[in-house]
């Protein structure tokens, strides 16, 4: 489903992403750890091309984008529409409504029929917990509330792949486990899913792999059972060692 | 002295009655055919050119920055009277002859482009970058994402300063008597002339512009209170 190649991604001088290799076979979910800085967003918003690559190739779903030649913008949004963001702050649009939120990608960028499309968007809010908050404005709802329309304004897209931006870490603790909750379900129903996450209950549960990323590397990779409990790297021990005490990894 | 005379003189009070009330009427028409629609027109249309201007400078593109930096720069640089003469009695001298509500129109609408985009640019440039990114991952091109997801929200941080720069312009407008409208101000100068009672006439001109601002400081607030639907906390 997913399949990248030597990813680079410098801001001026800075190098971020120092060569990326992975590949994501359809339905799996991987959970990406590291320290802040080590460049976790920024291969998540590479994904999704909301910031280009240096280097390297990226297919998702079976469309290429080879980031060592310029791409126009219609094939940006072409490749774009192969994945949907979750963000770690909702990023909801405060002036429309949930259900309008949901509505927005399909309706007015896709161009779907307007009935059809609100009848799915009504039946996403049921999914995540949410179907009798469809005329609530974002700042009526709480965090974990407004994250749920976030990851169903995302679904609506009907991307490929979907990616998570440390969605629970702007939340209130006994708001998270709802969150996660609508996480586990897309996992299990199938959905391919590439998280940013340090909740460790998330990653036990429901990641294939868990990769452990440090200054713009893929340092550790395995299952979620041999990097928290048998990790080799010297950096991935002292990371978890670091935040062991905490109930996020 | 005048208020003396005024009450010790009943025919005087009496006269100055019957000329409020004979010019009360003539300033409202003035008002209602000139001052308003000078007002109106000036400020959609100032209100466009502001968002064009906003947008260029924000934009990428280095000639277009610099075009909207110059056109501001040159409009708040100079007196807003200076730029009416310069259009009414200035052009004419190299063959353009413009007549004077157009005059007024281009001069107020050059006001208001170059005042109410820095407004505009202002409110587009707090709106969260999440907001631009969250319009990107669902695929909406920079058009759409001004259209449905910027400069709506923009438009609601931009009521109350907006509100400010409609009624200096409705103030303003009074300037517009200097190159030949016949608003409001003009109307009041023209009966003065008549029968010298200079402080009823533009004592009655500033009461009717104080009721008119009055009354777009109520528009004001009701437009907040609609925006504030959707505002956080
Ligand atoms: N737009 C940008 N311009 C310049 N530098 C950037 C930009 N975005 C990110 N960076 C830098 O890239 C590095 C990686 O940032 P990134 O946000 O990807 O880290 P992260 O792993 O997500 O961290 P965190 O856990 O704190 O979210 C940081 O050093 C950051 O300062
Ligand atoms: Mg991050």
């Amino acid at each position: 489903m997913i399949s990248i190649k030597n990813l680079h991604k410098s801001f001026g001088e800075l190098e971020v992403l120092k060569g990326i290799d992975l590949d994501v076979e359809k339905g799996q979910t991987i959970v990406v750890i590291g320290p802040s800085g080590s460049g976790k967003t920024t291969f998540l918003r590479c994904l999704n091309i909301l910031e280009k690559p240096s280097d390297g190739t990226v297919e998702i779903g079976g469309l290429v984008a080879d980031f060592s030649k310029p791409m126009s913008k219609k094939q940006i949004m072409a490749f774009r529409k192969q994945s949907a963001m979750v963000f770690q702050h909702y990023n909801l649009f405060p002036h429309m409504t949930a259900l309008d939120n949901i509505l927005e990608g399909p309706v007015t960028v896709q161009k779907k029929d307007k009935a059809q499309a609100k009848e799915k968007a009504l039946a996403l809010l049921d999914k995540v917990g949410l179907s009798d908050k469809a005329d609530s404005y974002p700042h009526q709802l709480s965090g974990g509330q407004q994250q749920r329309v976030g990851i169903a304004r995302a679904l609506a897209l009907e991307p490929k792949v979907m990616l998570f931006d440390e969605p629970t870490s702007a939340l209130d603790p006994e708001l998270v486990g709802e969150v996660l909750q609508v996480m586990k379900d897309l996992t299990q129903e199938g959905m391919t899913m590439v998280v940013v996450t340090h909740e460790m209950r998330f990653a036990k549960g429901a990641a294939d792999e868990v990769l452990f990323m440090d200054s713009g590397r893929i340092v550790e990779r395995g299952t979620p059972d041999e990097v928290f409990n048998r990790p080799q790297e010297e950096r991935t021990k002292r990371f978890l060692n670091l935040i062991q005490d905490t109930d996020t990894i | 002295m005048y208020l003396n005379s005024i009450f010790s003189n009943p025919e005087r009070l009496e006269r100055l009655g019957d000329i409020a009330q004979s010019s009360f009427l003539p300033l409202i028409e003035a008002a209602v055919q000139f001052t308003l629609p000078l007002s109106v027109i000036s400020f959609i249309l100032g209100l466009f050119l502001a968002v064009v201007t906003a947008l260029a400078r924000i934009s990428t593109v280095r000639v277009l920055q610099w075009i909207a930096r110059v056109y501001v720069s040159i409009i708040r640089g100079t007196p807003l009277l200076v730029q009416l003469f310069i259009l009414f009695y200035g052009l004419p001298t190299v063959g353009v002859t413009i007549d004077p509500f157009p005059a007024a129109v281009i001069g107020f609408s050059l006001n208001v482009g170059a005042y109410a985009s820095e407004v505009i640019r202002a409110a587009i440039l707090s709106i969260p970058k999440g907001q631009w990114e969250a319009a990107d991952t669902i695929g909406m091109s920079y058009s759409q994402t001004l259209r449905r997801v910027i400069l709506p929200q923009a438009s609601r941080v931009s009521v109350p300063p907006l509100s400010n720069t409609f009624i200096s312009l409705v103030k303003d407008t009074s300037l517009a008597a200097l190159i030949l409208v016949t608003e409001m101000f003009r109307v009041a100068q023209q009966i003065a002339a008549t029968n010298y009672e200079f402080l009823l006439l533009y004592g009655q001109a500033a009461l009717i512009y104080w009721i008119i601002c009055f009354l777009l400081s109520l528009v004001q607030g009701r437009l907040e209170n609609r925006f504030d639907r959707y505002v956080s906390r």
